[in-house]
């Protein structure tokens, strides 16, 4: 039996759960997001005489589903960047670990990220909005799978990043996915962006995916469309991103970066 | 030697923008023997073993260990060597035992819990078990890394400045349970220390790499006999000191 696998996330989990700075970051930034949405959207429908009845719905079910899109990510790339902070990226290099080891065990740590920061979010909507995500849960279920695995996708491009360009590109491991959010149409439709724009948006997963969850929170049937362009979207990204991870790490191989990078 | 060849370098080379950081490295290494790679800061030992351990990619030449060759069969080679670094540490919040037990897994090793105990007892730091690793001293620090370095018991250990930053008295005791565990598990080591005693004591052969390059080679006793020098520490700072004077 592998147990590569379960060792590296056993470290992850391990990492979470004896730090509570962490565990609370897992959860704070998303609820204080919550409040503020979850509020302003409180306050839009108080000031335009119920004109959308269907704003909290909507918002507070975007701010979820961009959480999902946003942890998974983490999942993958602050794993990698806890293994460059611990020193402990050459351990783990120099262990039997293949990059498809790796990455998995980053993915499913992505997974168990989401699994926590929703089912905190979904119990903060119901308290304080009403808002009762499960009551769409078996429509949403491929949505929410297609936001994690595009998740895992933008994971892999920010590990690629900071393989090539060090610590320096730290940063992008939290700015990658909001390069994407205004073209995503996370909180608006896609409509509301100019007409140049709007291809770009429909090239990415996401956008169809918070399309579609708009159709599933308005009562419409599951649209197939979105969710077929997002899978497809989907399939084309993650192997293009596994590409780009695996050249990287080749390319750091041969430059010597992995090596600089783990002793840094 | 009376062992079979378990690592096998064959003109190893590797360029950085250029410039040669490991030029025409070859070099053998039997079962069961301690092979000590010497030299100045920025000799290439260290991108050396980075190059044997698949971190690093040569630029020419080959690596095969235990016949199969690297990168190639990086992962199968990896689950029958290990390695032990003053440069690289284990996370810092978890505990001890935690640790090493994340490291069993990821080495597959059978009966975890009972390899784990026997190598604490045997590196004298059972007591550290459920201790936080981030609390260790430097030499406690380096003995869990050298658990963690011994638990998929190795056929091929790599060990880069393992005692740097320890005590005479902790530097010691690291030799005499290295020497220990090779005599009786026949692990093949290879060694990289500035500490001259260190490699005096312990290794059976000496390569001095000098600006990429193998400068000498041999027992200890035969390259320093070789030499016009007393000692191989005597040696060494002679080298250090024309590397700096030529910078």
């Amino acid at each position: 039996m592998n147990t590569v696998i379960p060792g590296l996330v056993l470290r992850y989990v391990l990492l979470y759960t004896r730090n509570a700075v962490r565990l609370i970051e897992l959860i704070f930034w998303p609820a204080v997001d919550l409040m503020v949405w979850g509020f302003l959207t409180m306050y839009l429908q108080q000031n335009t005489s119920g004109q959308f009845p269907q704003f909290i719905t909507f918002l507070i079910g975007a701010m979820i589903f961009w959480d999902v899109l946003f942890r998974a990510q983490q999942g993958l790339a602050i794993s990698f960047l806890e293994d460059v902070w611990t020193r402990n990226l050459l351990n783990v290099f120099v262990a039997p670990v293949r990059p498809v080891d790796y990455i998995a065990a980053t993915a499913i740590v992505g997974l168990l990220r989401v699994a926590v920061t929703v089912l905190v979010l979904m119990l903060l909507a119901w308290g304080a909005y009403a808002f009762r995500l499960w009551d769409f849960q078996v429509l949403l279920i491929p949505f929410f799978a297609n936001l994690l695995v595009f998740g895992w996708s933008l994971g892999m491009v920010s590990v690629s990043l900071i393989l090539r360009w060090g610590q320096a590109a730290e940063s992008l491991a939290w700015a990658v996915p909001f390069l994407i959010q205004p073209v995503s149409a996370v909180f608006y439709p896609v409509s509301v962006l100019p007409p140049w724009l709007q291809p770009v948006a429909m090239a990415l997963p996401s956008t169809h995916v918070f399309e579609g969850m708009r159709a599933v929170l308005a009562g419409n049937p599951l649209p197939h469309g979105e969710l077929l362009a997002a899978c497809g979207l989907n399939v084309v990204y993650l192997a293009a991103a596994s590409v780009l991870f695996a050249i990287t790490l080749q390319s750091a191989r041969e430059r010597g970066l992995l090596v600089k990078i783990a002793t840094h | 030697m009376a062992g079979d060849v378990i690592l096998e370098v064959s003109n190893l080379r590797k360029e950085f923008e250029g410039r040669a950081a490991v030029e025409d490295l070859s070099f053998r290494l039997h079962r069961g023997e301690i092979l000590g790679l010497l030299g100045v800061n920025g000799a290439g030992k260290t991108t050396a073993m980075n190059m044997i351990l698949g971190l690093i990619s040569p630029t020419s030449g080959s690596i095969r260990a235990f016949g199969m060759p690297m990168p190639g069969r990086r992962t199968a080679i990896l689950r029958r060597a290990n390695f032990c670094s003053a440069y690289a540490a284990l996370p810092s919040n978890l505990l001890v035992h935690q640790n090493l037990t994340v490291f069993g897994l990821i080495y597959g090793v059978k009966d975890r819990r009972r390899r784990i105990d026997s190598l604490l007892e045997l590196l004298e730091i059972g007591h550290l078990r459920d201790r936080v690793t981030g609390q260790l001293s430097s030499g406690e620090s380096t003995r869990v890394n050298l658990c963690k370095a011994l638990l998929n018991r190795p056929e091929l250990l790599m060990l880069d400045e393992p005692t740097a930053s320890l005590d005479p008295d902790i530097a010691d005791k690291v030799r005499t349970t290295l020497r220990q565990v090779q005599r009786e598990e026949g692990i093949g080591m290879l060694y990289t220390s500035h500490n001259m005693r260190d490699i005096e004591e312990i290794c059976d052969r000496v390569i001095f790499i000098h600006h990429g390059k193998v400068l000498a080679e041999g027992t200890p006793a035969d390259v320093v006999a070789r030499s016009k020098h007393e000692s191989l520490e005597e040696m060494f700072i002679e080298l250090a000191r024309a590397t700096r004077r030529s910078e």
